[in-house]
């Protein structure tokens, strides 16, 4: 889905915890997620924590899109 | 003749530990077989046995590669394998990974055959086929009884030895592997029956199919985030609560399109996800989890980006065809582009 929507001349950036899989189907800027069943969160941790982690996830994906890539990036920081 | 010793591994499902609310367990020694392992055993009759069985939860697996890969090898080496078995894993994303992700590193690691099974659509197979025999299988444990005597009668030839013919034969997936040997026939002569069969729309078979390169490259990045409309998008299967479009748990035929024009927030009362493939527990009580609405609202109150587009599409990806998920997300890219949104964030669990 990442590539047919890149394909049309959108930036996608991909957010995910298995990045593994982001690379084989082809995503091109790729943010590295919490976990399967919640990658934007995480219950162990207070609301305000999670909300946090949630931000600086989304945050990173900003960034990852207004940054220049030629080939698959994963922004791990 | 001593009896070939396999090690078989296998997920929280088959392993009989329990469903998606156990994927996130460690690693796990049986001795003897599990699960589909018995028919393997059967399978094997006098030839062989397996010794050992592994089980890992595929969260666990995926969440911690390189912990859970020492784990498995530092198991498995115990029991000294002739060969390793994995699955078959056939539609299922993080276990063909973690499936083709253990065959790898048994190979790589004490220099034995490994082998696998998964459905030719499986990320697995893209990702591990260079590095292990995956046999091609069902999508779904409807064709366990057919997968198995193929996957048996593989690895028996692996373990003797045995030369192996065409992959299409012997019924694995082709690895990519070239060998030379010689044909009865020379190479200008069967390019010319090539040729002739092509021309009269007979069916031929290439000896070297082009490999096929499916990238798109990257789109320029966003220069003015504050003036950027940002869509979301998910495979996470989040929806309206009720599922009012039905949206399948598993195998999706369709994609859904909603409206969050004036949602800050996703619920427990607004929102739950449709996903038959993982744990919902998490994204039902606050589907931000999986589509981080209430963040996006706070960055476009703060003029971070301009603007979050006022609808979410989403769909299921647990065992959706590859087909499928091109086709609804050419359709989605179609109206994104028609509705002048600059940027996409795709989440997916």
């Amino acid at each position: 889905m990442v590539k047919e929507i890149e394909r049309c001349g959108i930036p996608v950036v991909h957010m995910c915890t298995v990045v593994p899989i982001s690379l084989t189907v082809g995503a091109n800027r790729i943010i590295p997620t919490v976990a399967i069943p919640h990658p934007l969160g995480n219950p162990n941790l207070t609301p305000e924590d999670e909300k946090h982690i949630r931000r600086n996830l989304v945050e990173r994906a900003l960034k990852a899109l207004q940054t220049e890539v030629h080939v698959q990036t994963v922004f791990e920081k | 003749m001593k009896k070939i010793r396999v090690v078989h591994y296998i997920n929280q499902f088959y392993g009989q530990i329990g469903g998606e609310d156990k994927a996130d367990i460690a690693p796990i020694l049986k001795e003897g077989f599990v699960g589909p392992g018995m028919q393997i055993n059967n399978l094997l009759q006098e030839r062989g046995e397996i010794v050992a069985t592994v089980i890992c939860g595929d969260n666990y697996f995926n969440e911690n590669l390189d912990e859970a890969t020492d784990t498995i090898l530092g198991m498995i080496g115990q029991f000294n394998p002739d060969i390793v078995i994995a699955g078959p894993s056939f539609n299922a994303g993080r276990y063909g990974m973690a499936c083709g992700a253990v065959c790898k590193a048994v190979s790589e690691t004490f220099n034995i055959p490994t082998l696998t099974g998964m459905y030719i659509e499986s990320p697995g197979v893209d990702g591990y086929r260079k590095y292990t025999y995956i046999v091609e299988t069902a999508n779904s444990a409807v064709g366990m009884r057919t997968a198995l005597p193929a996957m048996v009668k593989l690895a028996l030839k692996l373990v003797d030895g045995v030369e192996l013919g065409d992959p299409k034969e012997e019924g694995y997936i082709a690895r990519g592997v070239r060998r030379n040997y010689f044909h009865a026939v020379r190479g200008s002569k069967r390019a010319v029956d090539m040729l002739i069969a092509k021309i009269n729309d007979q069916p031929f078979t290439t000896e070297y199919p082009m490999p096929t390169f499916d990238r798109v490259a990257p789109n320029p990045h966003i220069v003015d985030m504050s003036k950027a409309t940002i869509a979301l998008v998910t495979s996470g299967g989040i929806v309206p609560k009720g599922n009012p479009d039905h949206i399948e748990s598993s195998s999706a035929s369709k994609f859904g399109k909603y409206d969050i024009e004036g949602f800050t927030n996703l619920t427990e009362k607004t929102h739950e996800t449709a996903h038959g493939g993982y744990d919902p527990v998490y994204a039902n009580l606050d589907a931000d989890r999986v589509l981080p609405v209430d963040v996006l609202r706070e960055l476009e109150a703060e003029g971070v980006i301009g603007k979050l587009h006022r609808y979410f599409y989403t769909t299921v990806g647990n065992g959706t065809s590859v087909a499928n998920a091109k086709k609804f997300a050419a359709a989605i890219g179609k109206e994104l582009v028609e509705a002048k949104v600059d940027a996409v964030i795709l989440t997916s669990t």
